[in-house]
């Protein structure tokens, strides 16, 4: 099965995540919240499927090109 | 004898109720709608202040009169209009506001990105047109300088040069640019809907920029400064406090200056800038034919930014072999970071791939160099 990986487009810390492995998501689908440049921005699902992988938490650091999620789809 | 004639009821007219309800929608936007709320909740409230009769906090000594309203030959006599005299005409607050807002400034995605300075001064078209609409309109020269100016939305430099250039019209521009400054989520979306198609605004720009060194930020701020104040000596003071907040922050040896100037000093800045420019807005000054036009030129001059920006996107797209979302010419506007926000909601609605916040702000801090860049021109020439 085809898999999207979600990743980190811009140093921030992650305020929360909305999804977990086995979770449904359809296209613009929250993923988490990343504050970044004292802004919050929601990381949405780019395609319809099922996350697989989380690989983030709350209040983590992360980094450009570091995975948040992985989704599977058809 | 204490009665009804000595208090404010008695001074009370149809244009300080009108100016009251101007306010309260201020203040609504603000705590309600969390639309801008450290802007428009002192703006606000300095309208319901100063529009309540006979409490005198504008007033000023005209030879040996006392007068409620703010009177620009006069001796400022009020808590608000002495703030205003030597806050704002004498230029403390909005040059270092400018530095504050250096300190909070991360030019790394211009640097990364130089294309995106193109754009912010792009942007900058609006400002002149606007200009020139004001002029076709009967307003003189320098008026129409300080509404033109209202384009680049940036309330420190409208307030900078329309204090130079026509001081009678502070008021009303100081609002028209905070207040569109406020209404960005409202105002472009719909000048952006009506340049791009859907397929324009989902354009994918790869969200990885270029890392950029610490020599380089540290060297921006300072050949910056060189650069356009040789260029625009008359840009001193706003580009100059800018890069030197700038510089604070990216040295690396000022952090304690520059947490303050980022966090304590512009908030007191802001502060005294929100009461000042909304207790300029009494209903004498305000319920003013002039002063209403200058309002509804300044929402022109802010489509007609956004206008141009998108559109040197688009033309920048004619000869890119990379395409860039032509959105992010939107965020030319100085509106930091509202504008860029702006941009980054309607990409990932078009796009949910999309993430152009960090492409977004290139065009927007380059915005404010540019129309601060445009306010020196301009004084240049009248100043």
């Amino acid at each position: 099965m085809p898999r999207e990986i979600i990743e980190v487009p811009i140093t921030g810390k992650i305020i929360s995540v909305e999804v977990k492995p086995g979770d449904e998501v359809k296209e613009g689908d929250t993923i988490c919240m990343l504050e970044s440049m004292k802004m919050e921005n929601p990381i949405l699902a780019p395609v319809d499927g099922t996350i697989t992988e989380v690989e983030v938490t709350a209040e983590q650091v992360v980094k450009p090109g570091e995975t948040i999620a992985i989704i599977e789809y058809q | 004898m204490f009665g009804l004639f000595e208090t404010g009821f008695a001074g009370f007219t149809w244009g300080n109720g009108v100016m009251l309800a101007i306010g309260a929608v201020f203040l609504y936007l603000g705590i309600a709608k969390k639309m801008e709320p450290l802007l428009l909740v002192p703006i606000g409230f300095g309208v319901v202040l100063v529009n309540l009769p006979f409490g005198g906090l504008m007033e000023c000594v005209v030879q040996g009169k006392v007068v409620e309203a703010y009177a620009i030959g006069g001796e400022p006599a009020g808590l608000l209009s002495r703030l205003f005299r030597y806050g704002l005409v004498w230029e403390f607050v909005p040059c270092f506001i400018f530095l504050g807002l250096g300190a909070m400034t991360d030019f790394g995605p211009l640097i990364a990105n130089p294309k995106t300075l193109i754009l912010g001064a792009g942007a900058q078209f609006g400002v002149y047109a606007a200009f020139f609409i004001a002029l076709l309109l009967g307003f003189n020269l320098n008026e129409a300088c300080s509404i033109g100016i209202i384009g680049g939305a940036d309330g420190p430099t409208t307030i900078f040069l329309t204090n130079r250039l026509a001081p009678h019209l502070i008021g009303a521009t100081a609002v028209a640019a905070y207040t569109y400054m406020a209404m960005v989520p409202i105002i472009q979306p719909p000048v952006i809907k009506a340049l791009t198609t859907k397929k324009e605004r989902a354009i994918y720009m790869k969200p990885q920029l270029r890392l950029v060194p610490k020599l380089e930020k540290i060297l921006f701020p300072v050949i910056g400064a060189i650069t356009i104040i040789l260029l625009v000596p008359k840009s001193a003071p706003l580009i100059g406090m800018f890069m030197a907040g700038n510089l604070l922050k990216e040295s690396g040896v000022t952090d304690r200056l520059a947490n303050t100037a980022a966090t304590a000093f512009i908030d007191i800045l802001t502060i005294l800038l929100g009461l000042c420019v909304g207790a300029f807005m009494s209903a004498g000054v305000f319920l003013k034919p002039a002063s209403l036009m200058v309002f509804g030129l300044g929402v022109a001059a802010f489509a007609a930014s956004t206008f141009f920006g998108i559109i040197l996107a688009k033309f920048m797209n004619l000869f890119l072999k990379e395409k860039i979302n032509p959105m992010i010419g939107a965020a030319g506007v100085s509106a930091v970071p509202m504008a860029a926000r702006v941009v980054q909601r309607m990409g990932q609605e078009a796009n949910p791939r999309n993430f152009l916040l960090m492409h977004a702000m290139g065009p927007n801090v380059a915005g404010v160099i540019g129309t601060a860049t445009a306010a020196g021109i301009f004084l240049g020439m009248l100043g």
